[in-house]
């Protein structure tokens, strides 16, 4: 009982960066690939600065001021010296900033894994992500927890992308850069976030209609709490829901088709796992909070919450509905 | 220069002497190039699943190399040239002989492909969505089946033309391209054959 | 004297440069049926071009009003202008629309009426293949927009696609897309697609075959050489697009597996076949705005263009570059460290040419007389905004910001600065300059700095903005986005710019329609911008046959020897 509660708490503690600026990064890869950025830019901006200057002294020096002038102005055809040099120059720029920016494709993409890294396996799906913890046994939904790490090398998290349908992008801009989840393939990302908070994301890869509500959270947390989020969410679904008088209700409808209660007959594997429902912070991949009248409104018709997403209206009953509602507000 | 106050004299420029590029050859060259990148793209995609397929039959258990069609399309390249031979040096029955010698020898590779199709069908229960080889393998080889059928009847159409009387003497480039586009089909199956039959199994 | 074979004589051609207004005598009025008669028999290259320009700026207005409606709907977070499908088949609509019915057509009309004039010849070489090509582009267009009613398939209502315009498998196998709309989408690109095969290699055998005498490779106008460019890699680079569509036609309707993951296709394959074609694709739209560029920038500096044979070798090595950097597109897609690295350095590359290009064409305007009229005011601008473009388009091909910004509305910021502030900027300074030797009246100029002035302000405006919120996390495609991730004021901003836009785009028109309609518009005269190459010796508008003889030519610029007995370029050559 006390670590659910305990982490209900937690989360709320925890700060939220709703802007998730590239430019404001809290992990390696994330920094990296700002550092790199700036440094692209300032090449960039010079360039751009030198160009600009030089066509607008063009057009400030060189315009016509005679109206109705006939003479011409001398014929210059061409010179080679002046065409070499900015054929020369170009390239130096780019062969310096090839340079730099393999030396950063390798330090992320062919970092190499400690042993104290934590596993996740993400599975996008059509709008939603199902996210797998291996090691730990727990299967949840749209947020992902993961510990604190304080280098590369302490508690960094390892993922290993897949998909289930179409293709979708794993991006949480302050964390890393976006890695695609594809069918048939597994692709695999590392993050180590420095600062506890929760990191907001978004699907990156069109993924057909609810594309822009697959949104994700990544919940950090602090040294240690990881852990004790981690034996909590391991647990089948807790006793007070198991005695909850809505259950019988739910388990005689066609929801257990699609969701998984563990420990209750509900075993469907098509939406997501509501073992432990009420300690996430949102419905539906981030469509609404996930508040008791929320709640009510998207069993009563998701359609309207989310309209398109693969879960039918159910067409509950008035009282059926309150009964499967407060069954699953007792999914601690 | 400009201090000449008298106009200058152009160079001289013959429009007589000003010859370019006949512009049917033009046109069947790019025609040829643009076939080729579409071919490209249907032998990547052969290559790219060979040996991916989850379930059977596979290539090296069904496909047996076809000989007979193979050497009836190659000789069918020779055959077309001997005839344009004849037509060049105005020997019309000559000419109509080796076409339809040539309209012949690309009949036969079309039916010697349709019993591979029919057999790899009915007997080896492969078809085009059986596996990835199936897919792969009825699309590449249909696709160089259709253009040898699109070929066929322009080759037949020229045929009829000569066997009804119509001068053909008159239409020697048009001949021409047509041969240039049949010895392409050949060459896209020399191609064809040794992915699908020598790479792929 | 030797000039004798020119198609005017040299006294003509100076009369024709001072001479500010001729009055031009209409032909008789056509009744409708006959006009109706003579647009669908004519194989005459000026009419098929005048019609695939006239079909896509249409065109252009309906893509515009869609992105005007995504706008509306995008304005505000948790907006609710238009429903989710419908806003996805907004933007899969309006892309493939701007890039297939819009961009193709607009460069294959340009270089349809341009090139013949331009290299003396009397129409293209085959004028046949070339209505052909027209019909089955508009075709193709129907078909797209015939998914509105039809895509239901025997389902029920209609939609129109929503794959978005690279259509990504598995989203578009059956299992994930019912219905025909896709059908729709694929085989209306098809058809498009083989009409700008053909298109292409007109121009080719055309360029190859029907210059007039003198007209050698080297003399030849830099629009037309870039149209050769760009219809090689058209040539090379479409076909892989209508190879995988076939491929997906066989997915959707034989059951062949080539992208269906769910019996071991590739999800990726088609990512590689669309970019192979996808990315030379985008030069394909870019280089005749170059082309463009390279006319009017020189003869509005009075000045030839700078560093000709560097210009022509810059446009043949941005063509091969741009066939080996197709996966700066996939860099999310997982590949390996060093394929990420060779994309990465081929992708920068392209900047060399490009830069060439843009230094070439300062280098033209120095020293040179600037004068400012419309067609050059289009020029400048480009030459802002496609800076910026190309620089933004550096920073995308480095991986591993890419990482970050892929898929994200920095590069819908990239793109629309190359397309819009690119590709647009320049077909709308085409017009301005040769919408007098297409009609023989002049187009206001007052009208015209207007237009310039609320494009420009409308462009920056709206697409500005956007690079910020990609930096912010926003993710294209989104129907929606919640409020305070610090993304509603630039969304707003641009939102705003899209008014302007359209005010700017209905001035064109309205400038078009007037000088076309009032009897009391400007005429233009044969050469009203004393220009330098041979499609302005010829009358305006041209005749059935452009030029009562065929002219023969000494240098690049012909007029200019012929304006300039004392001083012909010839000499130089
Ligand atoms: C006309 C169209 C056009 C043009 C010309 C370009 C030009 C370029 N583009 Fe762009 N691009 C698009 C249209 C275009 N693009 C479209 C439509 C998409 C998105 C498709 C989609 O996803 O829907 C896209 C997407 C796109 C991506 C993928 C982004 C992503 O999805 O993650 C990348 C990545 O590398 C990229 C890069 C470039 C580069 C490097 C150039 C270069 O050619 C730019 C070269 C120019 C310069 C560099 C400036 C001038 C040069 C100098 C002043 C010299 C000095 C400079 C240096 C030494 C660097 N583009
Ligand atoms: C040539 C190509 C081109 C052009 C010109 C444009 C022009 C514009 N585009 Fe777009 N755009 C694309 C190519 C282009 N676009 C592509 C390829 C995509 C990707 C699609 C995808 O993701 O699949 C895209 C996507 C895209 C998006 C992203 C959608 C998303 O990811 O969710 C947005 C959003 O702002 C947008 C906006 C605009 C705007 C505001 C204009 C404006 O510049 C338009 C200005 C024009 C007008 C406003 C029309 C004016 C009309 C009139 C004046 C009517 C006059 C009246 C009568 C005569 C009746 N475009
Ligand atoms: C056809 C399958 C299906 C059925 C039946 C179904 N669901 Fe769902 N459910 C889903 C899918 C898919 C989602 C994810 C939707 C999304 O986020 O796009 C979902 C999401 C949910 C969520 C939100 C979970 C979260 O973490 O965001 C709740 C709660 C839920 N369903 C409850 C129910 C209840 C109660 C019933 C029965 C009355 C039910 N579902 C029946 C498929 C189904
Ligand atoms: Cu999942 Cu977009
Ligand atoms: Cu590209």
């Amino acid at each position: 009982m006390i670590g659910p509660v305990f982490c209900l708490m937690l989360q709320t503690r925890l700060a939220e960066h709703s802007v998730a600026n590239i430019f404001d990064p809290r992990a390696t890869p994330a920094a990296t690939e700002k550092n790199l950025a700036l440094f692209t830019f300032s090449i960039t901006g010079g360039i751009f600065i030198v160009v600009a200057a030089l066509l607008i002294f063009a057009i400030v020096r060189y315009r016509s001021r005679i109206p109705n002038d006939l003479e011409e102005p001398a014929q210059v055809y061409g010179s080679g010296k002046i065409e070499l040099a900015w054929t020369v120059i170009p390239i130096l720029i780019v062969f310096v900033l090839t340079g730099v920016t393999g030396r950063v494709i390798a330090s992320i993409e062919d970092s190499p894994q400690p042993s104290s890294a934590t596993h996740i396996t993400l599975v996008g799906r059509q709008w939603w992500w199902e996210v797998h913890y291996p090691d730990f046994g727990i299967v949840t939904a749209n947020e992902i927890h993961v510990p604190v790490s304080r280098s590369a090398q302490d508690h960094p998290t390892f993922f290993t992308l897949q998909s289930a349908d179409v293709i979708h992008s794993f991006w949480v801009p302050q964390l890393s850069g976006k890695t695609d989840l594809i069918p048939n393939r597994d692709n695999h990302i590392w993050i180590d976030p420095r600062e506890p908070g929760i990191y907001l994301g978004n699907c990156a890869e069109y993924c057909g209609t609810q594309h822009a509500n697959m949104m994700l959270r990544v919940i950090v947390h602090p040294a240690g709490e990881f852990e004790k989020w981690a034996v909590a969410e391991r647990t089948s679904f807790v006793p007070a829901a198991q005695s909850n008088p809505g259950r019988a209700v739910f388990e005689s409808l066609a929801c257990v088709n699609c969701h998984t209660v563990r420990g209750s007959v509900a075993a469907g594997r098509f939406g997501p796992d509501l073992t432990h429902l009420m300690r996430r912070q949102t419905i539906g991949a981030g469509v609404v909070p996930l508040t008791p009248k929320n709640l009510r409104d998207w069993v009563a018709d998701p359609q309207e919450v989310k309209p398109g997403c693969l879960m039918p209206s159910m067409n509950l009953s008035n009282t059926e509905l309150t009964q499967v509602v407060s069954y699953l507000e007792a999914l601690k | 220069m400009a201090s000449v106050s008298s106009a200058l004299v152009p160079p001289v420029i013959d429009p007589a002497q000003w010859k370019l590029p006949d512009r049917g050859i033009i046109g069947i060259a790019c025609l040829i190039i643009t076939e080729s990148a579409l071919f490209s793209i249907f032998v990547v995609g052969y290559i790219f699943y060979i040996g991916k397929s989850l379930n059977g039959p596979y290539p090296k258990d069904v496909l047996h190399f076809p000989v007979l069609g193979t050497i009836a399309l190659l000789s069918s390249s020779v055959t077309i040239v001997i005839a344009e031979r004849a037509l060049e040096h105005g020997r019309r029955a000559l000419f109509q002989l080796w076409w339809i010698v040539t309209i012949l020898l690309g009949a036969f590779f079309l039916g010697s492909t349709a019993m591979e199709w029919h057999q790899l069908i009915v007997n080896e229960h492969l078809t085009i969505s059986t596996n990835l080889f199936g897919t792969t393998f009825y699309s590449l080889v249909g696709l160089h089946a259709s253009h040898v059928i699109v070929g066929l009847l322009f080759l037949l159409l020229v045929g009829a033309v000569t066997l009804f009387g119509f001068p053909i003497e008159t239409q020697k480039r048009r001949v021409m391209f047509l041969s240039w586009y049949w010895h392409f089909v050949d060459v896209v199956w020399i191609i064809v054959f040794t992915v699908v039959y020598i790479v792929g199994r | 004297m030797g000039s004798t074979d020119y198609p005017l004589d040299r006294q003509d051609a100076h009369q024709d440069v001072h001479q500010a207004i001729r009055p031009y005598v209409h032909s008789d009025k056509l009744s409708f049926s006959d006009a109706l008669y003579v647009i669908v028999t004519t194989v005459d290259h000026k009419k098929l071009g005048l019609m695939y320009i006239v079909a896509s700026l249409i065109f252009l207005v309906i893509a515009g009003l869609m992105a005007s409606v995504m706008r509306l709907q995008l304005a505000f977070p948790n907006g609710h202008v238009v429903s989710p499908a419908t806003f996805n088949r907004l933007f899969t609509m309006h892309g493939t629309t701007m890039v297939f019915l819009v961009g193709m057509p607009l460069l294959a009309g340009f270089a349809n009426y341009l090139i013949p004039l331009m290299i003396g010849a009397r129409d293209m070489a085959f004028p046949r293949l070339n209505a052909f090509g027209f019909w089955i582009f508009l075709f193709g267009g129907f078909l797209l927009y015939f998914s509105y009613v039809g895509g239901g398939g025997l389902q029920g209502a209609g939609s129109a696609p929503d794959v978005g315009w690279f259509a990504y498998s598995p989203l578009t196998e059956r299992a994930f897309s019912r219905g025909l709309s896709t059908d729709y989408w694929t085989l209306g690109v098809l058809c498009s697609g083989i009409g700008s095969l053909a298109s292409a290699l007109n121009v080719i055998a055309t360029v190859a075959s029907m210059r007039c005498p003198g007209m050698t490779l080297s003399r030849m106008p830099m629009f037309v050489w870039l149209m050769l460019v760009d219809s090689w890699l058209i040539l090379i680079a479409l076909p892989p697009l209508s190879a995988a569509q076939i491929m997906l036609m066989l997915d959707r309707y034989l059951g062949a597996h080539f992208f269906d993951t769910q019996n071991g296709g590739s999800a990726i394959l088609w990512q590689h076949f669309f970019w192979i074609f996808g990315h030379p694709e985008v030069y394909i739209l870019i280089f005749p705005a170059f082309g463009i560029l390279s006319e009017v920038i020189p003869i509005f500096s009075r000045k030839p263009i700078f560093g000709r044979p560097a210009m022509v070798a810059a446009a043949v090595a941005i063509g091969f570059i741009s066939l080996s950097v197709w996966a700066h597109h996939m860099f999310a897609v997982g590949l390996d460290s060093a394929s990420n690295i060779f994309f990465a350095a081929a992708t920068m590359m392209v900047g060399v040419p490009t830069g060439i290009k843009i230094f070439n064409w300062l280098a033209t305007m120095y020293g040179g007389k600037l004068i400012f009229r419309t067609p050059m005011l289009f020029c400048i601008a480009f030459l802002f905004q496609f800076l910026i473009a190309g620089l933004t388009g550096i920073m995308l091909g480095v991986t591993p910001f890419d990482w970050q910004l892929h898929d994200s509305y920095f590069v819908v910021a990239h793109f629309h600065f190359t397309l819009v502030g690119g590709f647009v900027f320049a077909i709308f300074a085409g017009m301005y300059y040769w919408f007098p030797k297409a009609s023989g009246r002049m187009l206001s100029e007052t009208l015209g700095k207007w237009h310039f002035w609320l494009m420009t302000v409308g462009f920056n405006l709206t697409f500005i903005p956007l690079h910020f919120v990609g930096m912010m996390g926003m993710p294209r495609r989104i129907y929606t986005y919640p409020y305070g991730r610090g993304w509603e004021l630039w969304n707003f901003v641009a939102s705003v710019g899209v008014v302007l836009q359209l005010a700017a785009v209905a001035i064109f028109v309205w400038n078009i329609l007037q000088s076309l309609g009032r009897s009391d518009s400007e005429r233009s005269g044969d050469d009203p911008w004393n220009a330098w190459t041979l499609e302005w010796a010829t009358h305006s508008p041209p005749p059935e046959y452009n030029f009562e003889k065929i002219p023969v030519v000494y240098s690049s610029r012909p007029l200019w020897d012929l304006k300039h007995p004392e001083d012909p370029d010839w000499e130089f050559e």
